[in-house]
C-alpha cells in the first residue's frame, strides 16, 4: 500500500487505541442523568455508612437496657429510639444494614455469574446444549421465587448462608432466561457470521462478539433484581428463615418491632423504610442504566 | 499481498516442471461438484423430520483465477446458501468444494480455518454485518488479529484498507457502525473481507441494499480492488445490470438446481433456458420502444419443500411437455457452444422433447 497512507494511519491507530469506547459512552449518559447520580450517591452514602458502621454509631447495636425499652423518634442519646430490649435502634440500622445490603447484593452477583455463564453458554451454544440447560430452568421457573427461597431455607435450616445460597438458586433461573434471549439475538446476525468467516474460533467471538453486545442488558436486568433480593432476603428475616435474632437485620427488625406498632409507630417502621429507600434506589439505578446504554445502535 | 500474475503457481516450487505449471495454470481457483443441501423441516411429537428443503440441489461449477462468476435467480433459489456453503458457514449434506486444487474439509485437504484465510464474504445487510459495540477499525482488524497478527499491527492492516476503500482513516477508524452511512458501512465490509488477503472474496447481495448512486460507487470500487489485490469474485445479486456490468461468466439458478451457466456477454445476448430468457425479458429496458408489454413469467416459484419432478422449471414454462416431467434435464454443453452450458431437454438433440434437434 502506498506509504503516504502510513503516516496518518499512525496517527489514527494512536487514536483508535485511546478512543471512546461503548462504556465511556454509557458513563458520559449516566453523568448527566441527575436523578440516577443522585440515587448512585444515596447507595454510595449507605454503603459507606454500613462499612464503616462503628464510625457511625454511639451504641452497641446488641447492648440492651429494660429501662430504656421502646422510646420514641428524638429521645436524647437514641435520636431513633429505642426497640422493644431497648438497644439502640440507629446502632442496629446502620449495623442492620450489613447483613440486609449482604444478602440483597451477594446472591444477585452469585446468579449473575452462574446463569449468565449458562445462558450466553445455552444461546450461543444452541442445540442440545441449549435444550438441556433451558428445559432444567424451566423446571425451577415452576416456583416462585420466594416460594422456592422459603422451601431451601426450610430444608437447610435458617441463618445467613443459607439465606445467600437460597437466594442465589432462586435467582438464577430468571438470569438464565435474560442471557439465554439475548444471546440468541445476537447470536444470529450477520456479524458473528462473518466472525465464524473469519475463522475465529467459538470462544474468541464469545469474548469479542457476543459479550460486549449482551452485557448490558444483563447487567440492568441483574441490578433490578438486587432491590427484589433485600426485600425477599428481610422476608424471609420476618418469616424467621433468615438471620436470627440477636442478629440486627432490617426484615427481623421489623418482625421484632411488629408489636410495638401501637407503642411507638414510627419507630416500628423504621426498619421498613430503610428497606424501601434502599431497594428503590436500586430500582431506579437499574432504570438509569437501562437508558444510558441504550446508546443508539 | 501477491502480485496480479501467478497466483495459481505460487504454491507450485519453482523447480516444477513446465507441465505441473501449465496445468496448475488451467487448474479452477474453486470446483464445486454436486453441491447439496437440504433443510429438514422437523416437528411433532418426537421432533421427526417432516419435510425437507431443497436449497441447493447437486450444483457443479467452477470459477477460474482472476474471474467474476455472476449468480443470478429469483429470491429463494439458494443463491445465498450457495454462498454460505463455499464459506462453509453451514455444513454440506454432500458435495466437495475444491479449492485450487485441494478438497475442503477432508483429512488431507485444506482445513475450514486455511479456506477462511483464502475466501472471505461480504454480507448484504451492512448493517447487521458489522459490531455495533466495535469501532469499525476493529472490526476490520480482527480477522487478522485471530490468525495471530498482534493488535497494533492488525490494526494498522485495518487503517491501510480503510484507506484502501476510500474512507479516510483517521476521520472513520473510530466510529461505530451507527455513524456510519449505508454506503460507509458496506465499504467497511469489504476492507474487512480485505483484511485476510483472500484470494477470492463472496458478495452476496453486497450491493443490493444501497440507493443506486452509492451502488454505482461501490461497484467501480470493486472493480479496482479486484485489480489491485488480484481478486477473484463471485458476485450474488438479483439485478441482472449489475451482474451484467460486473461479471465474465454467469451463472442462474432455478429453485436450488443451476439452469445455465456461462459467459455473460453469450447468456445475455442468447439465452437458452426458457427460465434465463423469461428473466432477461423482464428487465426493464432503457428504451421506451422496447418496454416490457407481457409479464415474462407468472406466479411464484413453487415451494422447494416439494419440488415439481423431472425439470423444476416445467409448471411455470411456456414450452413443457412430457418428456419435462419425467426425468430431469443434465447440465450439458449445447450443440456447437462449448463454454456453457443449459439444463433444458429443448437444447439436447434426441431428448425427446417436441422442439430438440433429431438425434444426431
Amino acid at each position: 500500500m502506498a506509504d503516504a497512507a502510513v503516516l496518518p494511519a499512525d496517527a489514527a491507530l494512536k487514536r483508535a487505541q485511546q478512543g471512546k469506547s461503548y462504556w465511556r459512552r454509557v458513563w458520559e449518559r449516566l453523568r448527566a442523568d441527575k436523578v440516577t447520580l443522585a440515587v448512585i450517591g444515596v447507595l454510595v452514602v449507605l454503603l459507606v455508612m454500613v462499612v464503616f458502621a462503628p464510625y457511625f454509631t454511639l451504641h452497641d447495636p446488641y447492648a440492651g437496657s429494660v429501662l430504656r425499652r421502646l422510646k420514641p423518634v428524638g429521645t436524647p442519646d437514641h435520636w431513633l429510639g429505642t426497640d422493644e430490649v431497648g438497644r439502640d435502634l440507629w446502632s442496629r440500622m446502620v449495623y442492620g444494614g450489613r447483613l440486609s445490603l449482604l444478602a440483597g447484593v451477594v446472591p444477585v452477583f452469585l446468579a449473575l455469574l452462574i446463569g449468565g455463564f449458562l445462558g450466553v453458554l445455552a444461546g450461543y451454544a444452541g442445540g442440545f446444549v441449549n435444550s438441556a440447560i433451558m428445559r432444567l430452568t424451566d423446571v425451577f421457573y415452576a416456583f416462585p421465587s420466594i416460594l422456592l427461597a422459603i422451601a431451601i431455607t426450610g430444608i437447610l435450616g435458617s441463618g445467613l448462608q443459607n439465606t445467600i445460597l437460597a437466594l442465589t438458586v432462586s435467582f438464577i433461573p430468571p438470569v438464565i432466561r435474560i442471557s439465554e434471549s439475548v444471546t440468541t439475538q445476537v447470536r444470529h446476525l450477520d456479524f458473528v457470521e462473518a466472525a465464524r468467516a473469519s475463522g475465529a474460533p467459538p470462544l474468541t467471538i464469545m469474548r469479542y462478539h457476543i459479550l460486549n453486545n449482551v452485557l448490558g442488558p444483563i447487567l440492568v436486568y441483574a441490578t433490578s433484581l438486587i432491590s427484589i433480593c433485600i426485600i425477599l432476603a428481610a422476608g424471609l428475616s420476618f418469616l424467621g428463615l433468615g438471620v436470627t435474632p440477636p442478629s440486627a437485620e432490617w426484615g427481623l427488625m421489623l418482625n421484632n418491632l411488629r408489636q410495638a406498632l401501637w407503642v411507638t409507630p414510627l419507630v416500628a417502621a423504621l426498619p421498613g423504610v430503610m428497606i424501601f429507600i434502599t431497594s428503590m434506589c436500586f430500582n431506579l439505578m437499574s432504570d438509569g442504566l437501562r437508558q444510558a446504554m441504550d446508546v443508539q445502535l | 499481498m501477491s502480485g496480479p500474475d501467478g497466483l495459481l503457481v505460487a504454491d507450485l516450487s519453482p523447480g516444477a516442471s513446465a507441465a505441473a505449471r501449465e496445468r496448475a495454470e488451467h487448474r479452477p481457483l474453486l470446483a464445486v461438484e454436486n453441491l447439496t443441501k437440504h433443510f429438514p423441516l422437523k416437528g411433532g411429537l418426537l421432533n421427526r423430520t417432516k419435510m425437507v428443503v431443497q436449497a441447493v440441489d447437486d450444483v457443479s461449477f467452477t470459477v477460474a483465477s482472476g474471474e467474476t462468476l455472476g449468480i443470478v435467480g429469483e429470491s429463494g433459489c439458494g443463491k445465498s446458501t450457495t454462498a454460505r456453503l463455499l464459506m462453509h458457514l453451514i455444513a454440506l449434506d454432500s458435495g466437495s468444494i475444491i479449492f485450487n486444487g485441494r478438497a475442503v474439509g477432508t483429512a488431507d485437504g485444506l482445513s475450514h480455518r486455511d479456506l477462511r484465510r483464502q475466501m472471505q464474504m461480504v454480507f448484504q445487510d451492512s448493517y447487521a454485518s458489522l459490531n455495533p459495540r466495535l469501532p469499525v477499525a476493529m472490526s476490520i482488524a480482527f480477522g487478522p488479529f485471530v490468525h495471530g497478527l498482534a493488535k497494533p499491527e492488525a490494526l494498522k492492516r485495518a487503517m491501510e484498507l480503510l484507506a484502501a476503500v476510500g474512507l479516510d482513516p483517521i476521520q472513520f477508524s473510530n466510529r461505530y457502525p451507527h455513524e456510519l452511512s449505508g454506503g460507509q458501512r458496506q465499504r467497511v465490509n469489504i476492507a474487512r473481507a480485505l483484511a485476510l488477503e483472500p484470494r477470492i472474496v463472496i458478495l452476496d447481495e453486497a450491493v443490493s441494499a444501497l440507493d443506486k448512486s452509492v451502488e454505482a460507487q461501490v461497484l467501480n470500487l470493486l472493480v479496482d480492488l479486484k485489480a489491485q489485490f488480484a481478486l477473484t469474485y463471485v458476485f450474488i445479486s438479483h439485478d441482472l445490470n449489475v451482474v451484467r456490468f460486473i461479471s465474465d461468466r454467469v451463472m442462474v439458478m432455478y429453485l436450488g438446481k443451476l439452469v445455465e451457466i456461462g459467459p455473460v456477454n453469450r447468456i445475455y445476448r442468447e439465452p437458452q433456458h426458457p427460465y434465463t430468457q423469461a428473466l432477461l425479458s423482464a428487465m426493464p429496458s432503457m428504451n421506451p420502444r422496447r418496454r416490457t408489454l407481457r409479464a415474462p413469467l407468472t406466479g411464484d416459484p413453487p415451494n422447494p419443500i416439494n419440488p415439481p419432478s423431472g425439470c423444476r422449471f416445467r409448471t411455470r414454462c411456456p414450452f413443457a411437455e412430457g418428456v419435462c416431467a419425467a426425468r430431469p434435464p443434465a447440465l450439458l454443453a449445447p450443440p456447437g457452444e462449448d463454454c456453457r452450458a443449459v439444463a433444458c431437454h429443448m437444447r439436447v438433440p434426441g431428448s425427446g422433447h417436441s422442439r430438440a434437434a433429431a438425434a444426431a
